[in-house]
């Protein structure tokens, strides 16, 4: 074989998968597409017909050299960066793993990035290109598999996090890089106001810093990069090592937080509080709100990302981080609306997309928000 | 070739009447300055493709939101087409004016208005300059990544509607990666915020949507970029070769040892001796290629890299590698490399620059299959490029008072844009497609995809009023110039009627 690889366990379920949309077009049905079914507590309810999209998997070309990788959307995601780590590349937005089943196509259609993403970007920053099924069941093929490419409207970026409302994706394209060849996790039991003043002024400065979370009253940090860099900047900063297996657990939500066992298929039970997620601005400070006194919490991204376990009033919480310049979304399965609602003018506009690309409402309709 | 509006083809323009526009836009926004005679007008009638002119209808200078805002509503409810404008060094025709149009300038919108070291950003106005970004915040030890080789001149702006990149970004992205929001003014005059200073947004990800989108879906009237630390050192590598698809094949090798360099660009023999010529940098002028490759960092890291890169240029067959000094040593090989477009300039009349993309495997081959050819079509071709990002420029040399030669050249740069995406790359890599490449879209995608563009631009442009003609083809025109490529027999586009 040459540079370019194909994986063995492949499978191409293209025609089917278009069949299916066509009948869903032909008799006006709508469409819930499922990959692994790992992540049913994102977004909301959809009724429609399951299509699944386990049987199209298979990476079709993987190019070490050029640092991309494309692959069909059923693909599980365990299968993907076992294929790269062969080579010593990986995904670098470190996508949350929910176990063996989660997909390639949920993973880009969920749009979420774990503990690595204020430093190399998130899953949409590696997007290269993208082939999907329309709502006639016709396949698309936009942006490619070359580092840039600005012809025409960006619409694979788009259908990242978009939870499948905006077209089936087939094919993903993405770029990858050379895991780094030196790491270091380290602790400092430092308050959280000292932390986020450290992490802004490191920020300033060039340091190879690829995490950090506050968390049970310590600031931990990894560090990634050559070697003679990070064994310098683990000098510098001191403090305790840590198990580098914090972050795995991290990024793929098994933390006592995120109670590992509750996003599997069981139904949420109602003794637990429900898991708010805050994106807001670098340096806002904690959030003034009596109501999260003592709550459960995990500041990541340098304080960026903020997980919390809280009965708060949505409203509330959600006011709070607007104020701030951030929003909120709730992943406690069945929550009634777990996105924050958008301003008019924006919601005009999704509408008016949603109408223009999916114009009878075939795919997970009403998954992201109730009209669309 | 023309690639003025064409009706027929383009779709029709609403004739309107100068003088009703003018006194209905004045009447709108009293205080908006509107140019209208000729010789006000003649400053604006083209970008950085200058062999395409067209006198606007009138052109704007706003100064304040509220003027852009009254002007879109009026335009809209007039249905006057608007075309936006930066700084007009765009390379594809993007703003190129409208006869029928009015040509909305956003140069007066220089301000910076806030830099936040802490949460390293910076919120501007569009008509920034790209540069001036990282001198307001270098203070503070922190620069704004892409740098397009215009940088010096081209406004924030264009640079988000043309997703612009430069030689950093190979290793930090273009500008999509490295904007964290925007205010757009919509062509009804709606205002919005798309992104945000946190690190993502509830919604549909318009932010990417509007990167690259040329002024089509709606006006940049603010954007806020992410700011990242200088690095503390950076160190620059030449390394020269006697035969050009060696220089190709050692691009591949330093990114397949795991090293990605802040720049890797790459200038063929002729591109090296004029540059040579024209800045005197230490070319050696009788290579046949020469790569620069930057590598930046923590100064334990790029020494290690600078080892590994040194290794693999003497695997790959440079004939000779030299490592920069001291930084006026560094200034100096960049120099030749940010000047060789008018040291090229200085050779020849006139040059026309291309903006393929290849995946970089295909280097050497594509290189081949350019000067091949160059000798076919009897033009010189200079190649300077973005070798990290598979990101070519060809340099086409002619002669415009040469009784056809620009429609030779223009012939040329289609067939290298076609071998660009025949070895499954694209038609432009960060220049846009603007006027200039609207025939080649149709080569690069099948009506299916064009016809989703449109859906795009009719959510957010229901009449069509944002810089018509634009960036995407109509179907007619694809069916008409599609036809030029014809594979296996097949015409694209059957379904449609032939002109
Ligand atoms: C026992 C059980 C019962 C369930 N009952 C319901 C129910 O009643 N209603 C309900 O809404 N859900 C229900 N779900 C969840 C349902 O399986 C998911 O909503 C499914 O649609 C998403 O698939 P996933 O979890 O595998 O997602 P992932 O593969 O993790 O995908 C996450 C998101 O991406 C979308 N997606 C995945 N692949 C693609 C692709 N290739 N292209 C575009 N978008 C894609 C999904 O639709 C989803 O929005 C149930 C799940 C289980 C296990
Ligand atoms: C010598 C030279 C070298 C260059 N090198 C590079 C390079 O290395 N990399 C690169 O990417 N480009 C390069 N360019 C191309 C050009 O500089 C970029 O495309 C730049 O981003 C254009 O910015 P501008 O402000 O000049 O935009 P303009 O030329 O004024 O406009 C370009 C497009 O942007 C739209 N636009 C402008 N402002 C707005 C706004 N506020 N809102 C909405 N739409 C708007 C216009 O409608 C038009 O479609 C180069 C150009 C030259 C002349």
């Amino acid at each position: 074989m040459s540079a370019t690889e194909t994986s063995t366990t492949s499978g191409d379920d293209l025609v089917s998968l278009g069949e299916r949309l066509k009948q869903a077009h032909r008799e006006g049905g709508a469409v819930r597409i499922e990959g692994g079914g790992t992540r049913h507590f994102t977004g909301r309810q959809v009724e429609g017909e399951v299509l699944s999209t386990r049987r199209h998997r298979g990476i079709t070309s993987y190019d070490p050299v050029e640092l991309i990788v494309s692959v069909r959307a059923g693909t599980p995601l365990q299968e993907l960066e076992a294929t790269l780590a062969q080579h010593g590349q990986m995904l670098p937005f470190e996508p949350p793993r929910f176990g063996a089943e989660s997909t390639v196509g949920g993973m880009v259609a969920s749009g979420l990035s774990g503990p690595r993403r204020p430093w190399a970007g998130a899953v949409r920053d590696f997007v290269l290109g993208m082939r999907v099924l329309d709502h006639q069941g016709r396949e698309q093929r936009f942006g490619g598999e070359v580092m840039k490419n600005v012809a025409g409207y960006d619409l694979s970026r788009l259908m990242v996090g978009a939870q499948g409302t905006l077209g089936l994706i087939t094919e993903v394209s993405l770029k990858v890089l050379p895991v780094p060849s030196s790491s270091r996790s380290l602790r400092l039991e430092i308050d959280r106001e000292r932390a986020m003043q450290q992490l802004a002024s490191w920020g300033r400065q060039p340091l190879p810093l690829s995490a950090a979370t506050w968390h049970d009253g310590a600031l931990n940090l990894r560090l990634e990069g050559g070697p003679g860099s990070v064994a310098a900047t683990a000098d510098m900063i001191g403090g305790d090592d840590l198990d580098a297996g914090y972050w795995q657990q991290l990024r793929d939500w098994q933390l006592p937080l995120f109670r590992d066992d509750q996003f599997r298929s069981q139904p949420f039970t109602d003794h637990q509080q429900p898991l708010w997620r805050l994106a807001l601005p670098a340096n806002t400070p904690a959030l003034a709100l009596a109501e999260l006194e003592g709550a459960e919490s995990i500041d990541d991204w340098a304080g960026c990302q903020r997980w919390l376990r809280s009965d708060i009033e949505a409203t509330t919480l959600r006011d709070a981080c607007a104020l701030a310049g951030g929003h909120a979304t709730c992943f406690t399965p069945q929550a009634a609306d777990p996105y924050t609602p958008l301003s008019p003018v924006l919601a005009r506009y999704h509408r008016q997309l949603k109408q223009q690309l999916d114009p009878n409402g075939v795919f997970n309709p009403g998954r992201l928000y109730p009209d669309f | 070739m023309n690639i003025l509006h064409d009706e027929r083809l383009d779709g029709e323009l609403v004739p309107h009447d100068r003088a009703k526009v003018l006194a209905a836009l004045a009447n709108a926004a009293p205080d908006l300055t509107l140019l209208h005679r000729e010789e006000d007008l003649r400053p604006f009638e083209c970008d950085g493709l200058s062999a395409y002119r067209v006198l606007p209808m009138l052109v704007a200078l706003p100064e304040t939101l509220d003027q852009v805002e009254a002007l879109l509503r009026k335009c809209h409810e007039l249905r006057v087409p608007v075309v936006t404008r930066g700084a007009g060094t765009g390379l594809s025709g993007g703003a190129l004016p409208l006869e029928q149009g009015v040509l909305l300038v956003m140069s007066r919108f220089s301000r910076i208005l806030e830099i936040d070291a802490d949460a390293r950003i910076a919120r501007v106005q569009p008509g920034v300059r790209n540069l001036a970004i990282s001198e307001a915040v270098a203070p503070h030890g922190l620069y704004y990544a892409p740098d397009p080789s215009s940088q010096i001149a081209c406004s924030i702006g264009g640079n988000v509607a043309e997703n612009a990149g430069g030689v950093h970004c190979l290793k930090y992205g273009l500008t999509v990666h490295n904007v964290m929001s925007l205010n757009v003014m919509t062509i009804e005059g709606e205002r919005m915020t798309i992104g945000s200073e946190a690190l993502d947004s509830p919604g549909f990800d318009l932010l990417a949507l509007m990167m690259g989108s040329e002024g089509m879906l709606g006006v940049v009237t603010e954007v806020t970029v992410k700011l990242l630390p200088k690095p503390e050192t950076a160190k620059v590598l030449m390394a020269s070769f006697d035969d050009i698809e060696k220089a190709g094949t050692a691009v591949g090798a330093i990114i397949a040892a795991g090293i990605i360099p802040g720049g890797l660009e790459m200038m063929d023999n002729l591109a090296i001796r004029a540059a040579e010529d024209f800045i005197q940098a230490g070319y050696p002028v009788d290579a046949e290629a020469i790569l620069l490759c930057e590598l930046d960092g923590v100064e334990a890291d790029v020494q290690e890299d600078i080892n590994t890169v040194r290794r693999v240029l003497e695997t790959s067959g440079a004939t000779d590698i030299q490592l920069a000094r001291d930084d006026a040593e560094r200034a100096r090989f960049w120099a030749g490399r940010k000047n060789a477009f008018p040291a090229v300039g200085r050779m020849s009349p006139d040059y026309y620059c291309m903006d393929g993309t290849i995946p970089r495997r295909e280097l050497p081959r594509v290189l081949k299959g350019i000067s091949q050819l160059s000798e076919q079509y009897g033009l010189r071709v200079a190649n300077v490029f973005h070798a990290g990002d598979g990101n070519m420029h060809p340099l086409i040399l002619f002669d415009a008072n040469r009784e056809g030669e620009l429609a030779v050249a223009e012939e040329l740069g289609g067939r290298i844009l076609e071998l660009c995406v025949e070895a499954g790359g694209s038609i432009t890599g960060e220049h846009g497609v603007g006027r200039e490449k609207i025939n080649q879209m149709c080569a690069q995608f099948g009506s299916l995809e064009i016809t989703a563009f449109h859906a795009v631009k009719h959510a957010f442009d229901e009449h069509g009023l944002l810089n018509p003609g634009k960036n995407i083809p109509t179907l007619a025109r694809c069916a008409e110039f599609g036809a030029m490529h014809v594979h296996n027999n097949e015409l694209p586009h059957p379904e449609l009627p032939r002109f």
